[in-house]
């Protein structure tokens, strides 16, 4: 399902989207009256290049930051510091970190956002065509009249037929397969040059889950659309990414071909992530995960590679020196360890 | 803006299509609301005074005659001592001033509704539109909103009534827009607004900013309406604070009002028979049980529409 | 394995009464779990496996009605047992970790506190056997000491589901339930979970229930899987039988659908349809508006149970038998 995918995938040479040392930094805690000094290092300089009709998989465990990364490249939450230049060809390339007002609304046609839970990502109070259209609507899209047959359209692509049972029904008469996707609808009606993938199915059943990743993964071929596609899944991602990026603490850690990733994980975060993933096979016996469970989060962190206290190859060099940069190993990986 | 040329046909009928929903979900809350045996019981005595402030006017009209039976100021001629005990003509007798009870006491229902119903919309619109706006932009704006709420909680109403009514003369009308206002940008507010919170974390009003949905689209859309059964819920026991506010200034001789039921009780003490209950109890029951039972009764039926709209509470 | 079995389940029925109608979230359920053993019961949401958990324990919400079956402990029939002779087995012989379970420690009170609080009510003794008892709880669960003065707020989301599995083994019980205990925890803490429970089991020779939609977590903790679909159990077999040789469509839907890191990456199977409406369940087989290989007959009549061996499936249409691959 993924091969027209990645059949479409680096045909332009231009990435659609270029994330240069991109930050964001959470006060730790707040007051009104004090300067605050100390902060949560959530996203802490991520660079990474989306090209055009890719997808590339976010990989990493709750509180890594994959989330944040997620949300500031659509803007819902604003950047720290660095760039995100994104170029659809058309337009001028433009630094979206910095957007407001009138082009940050503009800019809201190109990017949109596919969230985790598909019971509160819908107003319960409106209907699936509220919903859908409601990019339209704010966008001041078409008349009335076009909005309803682009949503009608849009059902019948997502697979909710017959559309015209479902324009007019609450979220809550429909189950977690056909909100997600409804949700799906919502986002590609304004037709975006990219969708942030939020651990679009890690809430639906295993017998629907597959209907919508098949659903994201056609519907990307067929439209030309790029995915961030944020998970914690590796196994998930592997089928919906041509890329994946693992990220920790704030830091990625290894970017590069999925199948080279799985078969070759290089950093040894990746390498335990990957051996941690459950086989659905009561023969294989998986060897044990040599670090310790459990993430926290990042305050004023020390200069020294993020992954220093839980990794089993740490030694002095690694706990004196910066976090390591990201330098090719192999093909097209490339991982930010001293050790690999 | 780029308006909706909608043709003839789409329009209505989209707009049919949603008061079609309306009405349905109305009418499943009703089959809800009608389930819970207290709010019955609490609708059935609105209704009834309801029926007694409508059919004031027209038996005025009708049946009893202007110069006797006027709340204000007519005279039970045909009684020899006032106050007189219920007779077959005055069926809840007189009062020391020679008025009828009833019709003071049906023509008050109508004012008394008014007043309620007025404070509790004027409380409910500021405070929804107050908490949704300090809930979403937070910060500043949520600081000032809500010291601004804290002092209006602070402020001391009755005695900020008596200071008013000394100097502009308070009738019903501006009784229910300062309980309103003192109520909408308090407590109103600042229960809203905590709901508000709760409302304001959920992915789709991330959606709606993803979308390019500004402030407004997103406060007045997704916000508001979802804070509405609280809203209404809060109307309900408004209406009983502003009754029982209403009561207790008339019954201190407070208010500019021309006949309410805190004023009878207020005429009653004036002429000295409030303390011999025992003997003169039609000067002092009707008026107090109306009063006690009208706002029992809105707060029966917020306590209903609370277990409607909050489905842990409903039975299953 | 021979005797008679720990746990045996004879026909559970369990009804909901809720406004929209009754739901039968558990539909004439029968196992067994034998000492030692441990039993994965894999379905999706509103299959009933929760609420057969529940059932178990006789903890079912009050609009729920056990209204058939036996629950036999050791022979003894807790169904039929008074509320007071229940409370004696919860806890004591049959405990409990939810997923949910990991909110369920009260963020005031040091977490030490707590677990002593509960062994208090069940084995009344001395305070200092208790922390003694404490500490070895929290060494079988690779808990440090420190950890028992501390709040449950300094605790990570999966030490707080060991400080659960702590108190769950507190009693020594036979049999411990597990719904969902990993879900809500990220791949690496799920490891550590699923061998704990793995050694724990092995240490004390306990049973296990243990209850998830993932397939794969349920391949690595069961000797026996049961697969739950509409409120009743579609195929049960050993692990391995189950996994290499599935007989129920749905069981075979489950895992072609299931993505995997390792091997060959394989075209992922699309169960079409939704998942049923518990309270308009179809008629025949509950399966058949989704299975592939449905005929006339799976509308219109319950399918017969297909045996081989101990490995059985309720299926009219099952697969030929293969030889072994």
């Amino acid at each position: 399902m993924t091969e027209a995918a990645q059949a479409t995938s680096s045909v332009d040479s231009r990435p659609l989207l270029s994330v240069e040392g991109l930050h964001k930094y959470f006060p730790a805690a707040t007051s009104r009256f004090r300067r605050n000094e100390r902060f949560i290092h959530a996203v802490d300089g991520v660079n990474f290049t989306l090209a055009k009709g890719e997808s590339l998989g976010l990989v990493g465990e709750s509180g890594c930051g994959k989330t944040t990364t997620g949300k500031m490249l659509v803007r819902l939450v604003d950047p720290t510091g660095g760039h995100v230049i994104f170029d659809d060809g058309v337009g001028e390339p433009t630094d979206i970190a910095t957007l407001h007002g009138k082009p940050l609304k503009e800019f809201r046609r190109h990017a949109q956002m596919v969230f985790q839970d598909p019971y509160d990502s819908m107003n319960p109070r409106r209907t699936i065509f509220d919903t859908i259209a409601e990019p339209l609507q704010v966008q001041q899209v078409g008349s009335l009249v076009d909005r309803i047959d682009r949503v009608t359209e849009m059902l019948a692509l997502v697979g909710l037929t017959p559309p015209r049972a479902f324009l007019f029904r609450f979220p809550h008469e429909l189950s977690g397969g056909q909100r997600q996707r409804v949700a799906i609808a919502r986002a590609l009606i304004v037709e975006p040059s990219f969708v942030v993938a939020d651990e679009p199915t890690s809430m639906l059943d295993v017998s629907v889950r597959t209907g919508v990743m098949r659903l994201m993964a056609d519907l990307a071929a067929g439209l030309g659309i790029s995915y961030l596609y944020i998970t914690h899944d590796l196994a998930v991602a592997r089928y919906m990414c041509s890329r994946i990026a693992v990220m920790y603490l704030g830091k990625i850690v290894e970017i590069g071909d999925t199948e080279e990733i799985l078969r070759s994980p290089q950093h040894p975060y990746t390498r335990a992530l990957l051996s941690a993933v459950p086989v659905p096979d009561p023969t294989v016996k998986r060897p044990p995960v040599m670090i310790e469970g459990g993430v926290s989060t990042v305050v004023n962190p020390p200069a020294q590679c993020r992954f220093y206290a839980r990794c089993p190859l740490a030694d002095d060099y690694c706990k004196t020196n910066d976090h390591p940069p990201l330098e090719h190993k192999g093909q097209e990986q490339i991982v930010a360890c001293y050790k690999a | 803006m780029a308006v909706e040329v909608a043709p003839q046909s789409a329009a209505p009928s989209l707009r049919r299509v949603r008061f079609a929903l309306a009405m349905r979900s109305l009418r499943e809350n009703w089959s809800l609301f009608l389930g819970t045996r207290i709010g019955v019981i609490g609708l059935a005595i609105i209704l009834f005074y309801l029926v007694l402030a409508l059919s004031h006017p027209i038996l005025m009209n009708t049946v009893w005659d202007e110069r006797i039976y006027d709340p204000v100021v007519g005279y039970a001629f045909d009684e020899t001592r006032q106050p007189a005990p219920p007779s077959r003509s005055h069926l809840l007798g007189t009062d020391p001033l020679g008025r009828d009870i009833l019709s003071q006491l049906m023509h008050s229902a109508r004012s008394e509704f008014l007043l309620g119903l007025l404070a509790a919309v004027v409380t409910v619109t500021i405070g929804t539109t107050v908490g949704a706006i300090a809930a979403y932009y937070g910060g500043v704006v949520d600081t000032i909103l809500m010291r601004f709420a804290d002092l209006m909680v602070m402020m001391p109403g009755i005695s900020i009534l008596i200071v008013l009514s000394a100097l502009i003369g308070v009738e019903h009308f501006e009784l229910a827009l300062i309980i309103g206002i003192l109520s909408g940008f308090g407590g109103a507010s600042i229960l809203l607004k905590s709901q508000a919170l709760s409302v304001v974390v959920k992915p789709y009003i991330e959606a709606a900013r993803a979308a390019g949905g500004g402030p407004a689209h997103i406060i007045f859309i997704h916000i508001v309406p979802n804070l509405l059964p609280l809203s209404f819920l809060y109307m309900m026991f408004t209406v009983t604070g502003a009754i029982f506010s209403e009561a207790i200034l008339s019954f201190l001789g407070l208010l500019d009002v021309r006949m309410s039921w805190g004023l009878m009780i207020h005429t009653t003490e004036a002429a000295g028979y409030l303390l011999q209950v025992g003997k003169y109890w039609w000067l002092i029951f009707p008026a107090s049980l109306s009063i006690t039972l009208l706002c029992s009764s809105f707060y029966l039926v917020g306590r209903a529409m609370d277990e409607v709209i909050n489905p842990r509470l409903r039975r299953l | 394995m021979s005797g008679a079995p720990l746990l045996a389940v004879e026909d559970l029925t369990l009804h909901y009464a809720t406004r929209a109608g009754e739901v039968c979230a558990v539909d004439g359920v029968s196992l067994t779990i034998e000492k030692g053993q441990a039993l994965g019961l894999v379905g999706e949401s509103g299959c009933g496996k929760s609420s057969l958990a529940l059932a178990l324990l006789r903890l079912q919400p009050d609009n729920a009605q056990i209204l058939s079956g036996k629950v036999l402990l050791d022979g003894v029939d807790l169904v039929s047992l008074s509320d007071e002779a229940m409370r004696a087995y919860r806890w004591n012989r049959i405990a409990m970790v939810f997923q949910s379970a990991m909110n369920a420690l009260d963020p005031v009170y040091r977490v030490g506190d707590q677990i002593i609080e509960a062994l208090e009510q069940h084995v009344p003794s001395a305070r200092k056997q208790l922390i003694e008892r404490v500490q070895e709880l929290y060494d079988l669960v690779n808990l440090d000491h420190s950890f028992i003065a501390r709040y449950p707020h300094e605790y990570s989301g999966g030490m707080k589901q060991r400080a659960i599995i702590a108190m769950a083994l507190a009693c020594e019980p036979d049999l411990i339930i597990a719904d969902e205990p990993t879900t809500a925890l990220d791949v690496i803490v799920q490891d550590h979970i699923l061998r704990e429970f793995g050694n724990i089991r092995r240490e004390l020779n306990m049973s296990m229930l243990y209850i998830s939609h993932d397939m794969a977590v349920i391949a690595e903790v069961s000797d026996v899987v049961a697969v739950m679909y509409a409120g009743k159990i579609v195929e049960y077999g050993t692990a391995e039988e189950v996994f290499t040789r599935p007989i129920h469509p749905y069981t075979q839907a489950l895992m072609s659908a299931f993505p995997s890191v390792t091997g060959e990456k394989h075209e992922l199977a699309t169960l079409g349809g939704e998942p049923p409406n518990p309270l308009g369940l179809p008629p025949g087989c509950h399966f058949h508006p989704r299975c592939p290989f449905a005929t006339d007959i799976c509308a219109e009549q319950e399918p017969p149970t297909v045996r081989r061996g101990e490995h059985w499936a309720d299926c009219w249409n099952p697969p030929e038998e293969q030889g072994d691959d």
